[in-house]
Formats: C-alpha cells, structure tokens, sequence
C-alpha cells in the first residue's frame, strides 16, 4: 500500500508537469488548428529563463526572502516566455496561416531546432540545476516520502490550471478564444480582434509551459535537449485528452504521468514506454478524438 | 645532346647524394600521438599532450632512451583527431606514413576503434591511454591500452560491495540505451550472483530521462543494501537526489564515468560519502605516482587526471618495450609489449597476458569534503 502511495505521488508530480505543457499545444491547435512542435523547446527556454532570473535575484545584495524570489523568477520566465512565442507567432507563423497547414508544421519544427541549438551554442551542453530557491524539506508520513518540492509542484500546478480554466470560462477574452476555435471565419466579422487573441492564446499557453519549466528546474535539471523528450509526451498527453480541449489536456497529462510511472513500477523498466505507448494507442483506438475532444465536422464553405 | 647528359649526370650525382646520405640507423625514435585536442573533448586532448610531452621531455633530458647500447633521442609527432572517427584513422595513417616507431592513442574509444584498425593493418604497435571498450584491442595482435576494460570495472564494483560495503543484497539502476552502462551493469550483477549473494532490483531507463522517482521507489521497497549507479556524470546527480528525496540513506556509488568534477557542482551535498571505482587517484601513495604528480603539476599548474596518468604510463610501457626489444623494429617493440610482465606505473602495476588489455588495479573512490578522495586499490 505504501508502494503504491508513493509512486501514486511520484505520478502526480510527473503528470503535473506534462499537463502543464499539453495546455499550450492543445490551446494553440484549438485556435490555428497548428501543432507547434517548437513548444516543447520553448518550455525549456522557459527553464533557462527561470534559471538566470532566480541566480541573478539570489546573487543581487538585496537578500530578499526566498518566498519572493521564487514567485519573482516564476513571473519573469512567465513573461518572458511569453514574450518569446508571440515573437515567434508573429515572425514565424503568421506569415503562412494562409499557406497549406504542413508549411506551418515544418516551420515549428524548425523553431524547436532554431531554441535548442541557440541554446546549445550560447549557453553550453553541460546541464544545469535552478539555484535552490525553495527549501528541501523531506517529510516521512507512515513511510512514504514526501518532499517540500513536490508538495510546491502539485499546489503550484493545481493554482495555475484552475486560474487558467476561469480565464477561459468566465471573461471576455476566453470566450473569444473559444469562439475562434469555434469557427474563423464569422468570428472576425464580429468585431473581435483575432491577431490579438491568437497572440493572447501563445502568451498564456507558453505561460503554463513557463510554470512547469520553473518547477521542473526546481525538481530535475536542464539541458538544451530537455525539451524534445517532455514535449512528445505532453503532446500525447494533449493527443490523450482530446486535442483542442483544455480540461482534456490536464487529465491527459496526468494519465501519461501514471501510465509512465505505474507501467515502471509493475513491469520491468526496460519496457515502459513500450507498454505505456502501446496501452495509449489501444484507448485511440476505441477514442479517437481522444477523452474529452468532440469530433471534427469540417464545415463546408 | 649536351644538355641531356648534364641532365642524366646532374641524375646521377643527386641519386648517389641520396643514398650515401641515408643512414643505416635512425638517430632517433619517432613516437606519434594521435589526440582529441579540438572538438567535443579538448580538455581530454589537452592532458593527453601535456602528459606526453613531459613524459619525452623526461627521456631526453636524461639524455635520451638506450636502445641496444645506443642512445637515441625521442621525437614527438602530435596529431588533433578532431574527436571524429575519420580524423582519427587519417591521423594514424598520417602518423604512419610519418614512420614512428610506436601509436599512441586515441583516448575516446569511439576514436581509438577507427585508429586501431589503421594500427593493425599498418602492422603498428598502438597503445591507447583511456578507451575501455574491449573493441578496441578485441582479436588484434598490434592493439594495446594502458586502461582497463568496462568488464572489470563491473567486476570490482562487485567485489568492493560485498567486501567493503559488507552488502548482501544490491540495486542497480542504469541506462539501457548506452553500451558502456549497460556493460558494466550486467557484468557487476553477474559477479555479484556468482558470489552468491543477490540482485533484488535491476532497473532501467534510456538516455536523456529525467524522473527515475518509479525505478528508484522499487529499489527502495527492494531493500537492498547497496545501490549501483554505473552512468554518466551528467545523469547521477538527479538521480542520487531523487533517491534521497524518496527516502533511500543506504550507500550508492559508480563507475568511472563520475569521475568528472562536475559531478560535485551538480550533486552538492547529496553525493558526500559515495563511492566510484576509476583508474587512479592523484593522492594515491606509491612515490612513482607522487613525482609524476608533482612534476605535472610544476609544469602546468593543475592536478593530472585519468587522461595525464594513463597517457603517461602508455609512454612509460612504449619506453620499457622498446628497451626489451633492444632494436628499432616494429615487430619486436609489438612483441615486447605483448610480453611485458611486469611495469610499475603512476596507476599501478600492469601486466600483459596474450591480448592488449593489462591486468592491473582499480582504484576505489570516496567523494570526501567535495573532493575526490583516495579510498582504497582493488587487485584484478
């Protein structure tokens, strides 16, 4: 029982952080109807981002207490990283939202290797940790192992995904969001400013990607190449959910978090991924448009 | 016509110059090295010249090396690798053509294997310093390491379990997709069942995972006494970590490949106490090491690693050989070498038994204060 606790924690932890980046290709293919394949690169510019931020506050004479520099480094990578993939939107995909959808593809792809490379040849190959800004702390509750860290990374999470889902629901800007992804090409005839919410849409989905680069430097390491393999998992986990559905997007996430650790933990490791891609093909089979997606009707004009 | 038999005389006269010139026997021994000294590993490279330099510059200074009664200088022929497989054949064919009397290296072993086969086909004695995949020396009569091999670090990580750690029963968690991990894990289970003691978990995970947190909950519900980390410096931080994070206190330790000193910078606090085996430490005691330390680092302001000592011990086992040979032949400097039973050197004793690889010790070592400290030798 004790076993199955701790690798049921071990899973939120790991579920937490591929929800978190399943919500930007999920918010970005709910809107363009585009996969952007450079977003697994841009979570982990987001690490790097929280990286310098948290090493230059904690080396600055100020001594601010822990608490703040933490939400500080969280908020600047969040901008920051914000900032990066509209830059990246506009430079990089506006351009050929009229042109055949592979183009667009393509292009991400060539983003994704644009960041890692950049980061390869600015910053180096060695992997790095996130100066510690929040304490380690590790509590033995019956047995099973909890520490400060991932208490942080489940709270954290939980926070900002609630946050996010209201903005969504409940103001002006999610509803545009969802009109758009509704339907394109009378949403603009309504007076809603589409470039302004597509770039809306990058900045919070790029945002999210930002909250669980800084937890995961917090509770791993990086490297330039970190994106790659924590992208192709959250963007089955979006796959998993429902592509194109944010609520869908979160408990994928945490499924592949569970499958990941669950299959690890019962069956040989050599065949995790193995058997975890296996038993996610298997439920595609039966769903596939995935747990929460709605099938596509394409609208004829 | 005059022309033309000025011309076959002008022939003549160069002809003759040539060959009255030529002597019957060098005055020196051409040695090449053949190193990483740019692309991913230059700091590899860089040890690997510093440590030759000294150790030629050592012979000379003594006079030079004697051969058969005769005193011959060393010349030094430094080829850069590039890191790259091809640059490396085309450096020991180069090195070749050059005609020098012994090869030495390449270090990495994905550069060592290409130069190896140069080597043998060029019927050139090689010894490389560092690289410890047996494909290098595998089945071929010219092909040398000053190194041990990946099966026999597996083997005293073993030993030095159930002897020193006193353990019963061990843990293993390595990369599955990396040759070298993957060797040296089955090697150690192997042994370790053999002395009829038990593996209770063997895990895995493939190159570039993050979260080991379910590999590492399963190692500790195995309770098993020990834990083996043969990976890479890179990747044990995170996982010492994430192993004392889910509550595992009992002792862990490596291979060689912790041997890098950002190990510690990564691992802080975490990794105190914990053990790796290597090739030498540089405050292990035998006075030959002491004064290869001190000189090295009179010479270029730094403690020597692995690469320096190892390199230093190929030039050491190329000298001896070449004096048991007592003639300036490849062939015999090859058969010397093949039969050298005995060469005290800066990482200990070597002998050679039918193949290129020695047989000689392992060092044991403890992360202390955060710094490699010297713990114990384990024999072959």
């Amino acid at each position: 029982m004790r076993f199955i606790i701790q690798q049921t924690l071990n899973a939120l932890q790991l579920g937490s952080v591929y929800a978190l980046i399943a919500l930007g290709y999920t918010m970005v293919y709910g809107i363009l109807r585009m996969i952007n394949f450079a977003h697994g690169d841009i979570f982990m510019v987001s690490t790097y981002l929280g990286f310098f931020v948290a090493s230059f506050l904690l080396g600055w004479a100020l001594h601010l207490p822990m608490a703040v520099i933490f939400v500080l480094t969280l908020l600047l990578a969040m901008f920051g990283t914000s900032l990066l993939a509209v830059f990246i939107e506009r430079v990089a995909y506006k351009p050929l939202r009229q042109a055949p959808r592979i183009s667009a593809v393509i292009t991400a792809l060539g983003v994704g290797l644009f960041l890692e490379n950049f980061t390869l040849a600015t910053i180096g190959p060695e992997p790095r940790i996130l100066p510690q800004v929040v304490p380690v702390i590790n509590f033995n509750i019956g047995g099973v192992a909890v520490s400060s860290i991932q208490i942080l990374i489940l709270a954290i999470s939980a926070l900002v995904m609630f946050i996010l889902d209201t903005i969504v629901r409940r103001t002006m800007t999610g509803m545009a969001m969802r009109a758009i992804s509704f339907d394109k090409t009378v949403v603009p005839l309504m007076g809603i400013p589409v470039d302004r919410i597509i770039s809306i849409t990058f900045a919070l989905g790029s945002s999210m990607a930002a909250v669980g680069g800084v937890l995961y430097g917090i509770a791993y390491m990086m490297d330039p190449y970190m994106g790659i393999r924590i992208g192709w998992w959250a963007f089955i986990s979006a796959v998993v959910g429902g592509i194109g559905n944010i609520r869908g997007a979160m408990i994928g996430g945490y499924i592949l978090g569970f499958v990941e650790i669950f299959v690890a933990a019962f069956l040989p490791s050599t065949y995790r991924d193995f058997v975890a891609f296996a038993l996610l093909l298997l439920l595609l089979v039966f769903k596939p448009t995935g747990i929460l997606g709605m099938p596509v009707v394409e609208q004829k004009v | 016509m005059f022309k033309k038999v000025a011309l076959l005389l002008l022939v003549l006269v160069l002809v003759g110059a040539f060959v009255a010139c030529a002597p019957p026997v060098p005055a020196e021994i051409k040695i090449g090295v053949n190193a990483e000294l740019t692309g991913g590993i230059p700091v590899v490279g860089a040890s690997c010249k510093n440590a030759a330099e000294m150790a030629v510059k050592e012979v000379n200074d003594a006079g030079g090396l004697e051969v058969g009664g005769r005193k011959y200088k060393v010349t030094l022929l430094i080829e850069d690798n590039e890191d790259k497989a091809e640059s490396a054949a085309a450096a020991a064919q180069k090195l070749n053509t050059a005609g020098v009397l012994v090869h030495i290296g390449a270090n990495a072993s994905r550069n060592a294997i290409p130069a190896s086969t140069v080597c043998e086909d060029a019927k050139l004695p090689m010894i490389s310093p560092w690289s410890t995949n047996p494909k290098t020396t595998a089945g071929k009569k010219y092909v040398f390491r000053a190194c041990f091999i990946d099966d026999f670090q597996g083997v005293v990580a073993a030993k030095f379990a159930i002897n020193e750690l006193k353990a019963n029963t061990a843990s293993v968690l390595y990369d599955v997709a990396s040759e070298y991990n993957k060797g040296i894990a089955e090697i150690f289970k192997k042994t370790f069942e053999e002395a009829g003691k038990q593996v209770v978990a063997f895990e895995t995970y493939t190159t570039g995972d993050k979260d080991f947190s379910a590999q590492l909950t399963k190692i500790r519900a195995s309770g098993a006494d020990v834990l083996f980390l043969p990976n890479y410096y890179s990747e044990v931080p995170l996982q010492v970590q994430q192993a004392h994070k889910l509550g595992y206190t009992d002792t862990i330790f490596g291979s060689d490949s912790w041997g890098n000193l950002e190990l510690i910078d990564l691992c802080g606090a975490d990794c105190e106490g914990l053990f790796f085996t290597t090739h030498y430490a540089p405050d292990i005691a035998t006075p030959k090491a002491q004064k290869f330390i001190a000189d090295y680092e009179a010479a270029y302001g730094k403690t020597p690693d692995d690469v320096a000592a190892l390199t230093y011990d190929a030039f050491g086992l190329a000298f001896q050989a070449i004096q048991a040979a007592g003639k300036i032949d490849r062939q015999a400097v090859r058969d010397a070498l093949a039969s050298i039973t005995k060469y005290e050197g800066v990482t200990g004793t070597m002998e050679f038994r039918g193949t290129g690889d020695p047989v000689k010790s392992a060092v044991i070592i403890q992360i202390k204060n955060g710094k490699f400290t010297y713990y114990t030798s384990a024999a072959p």
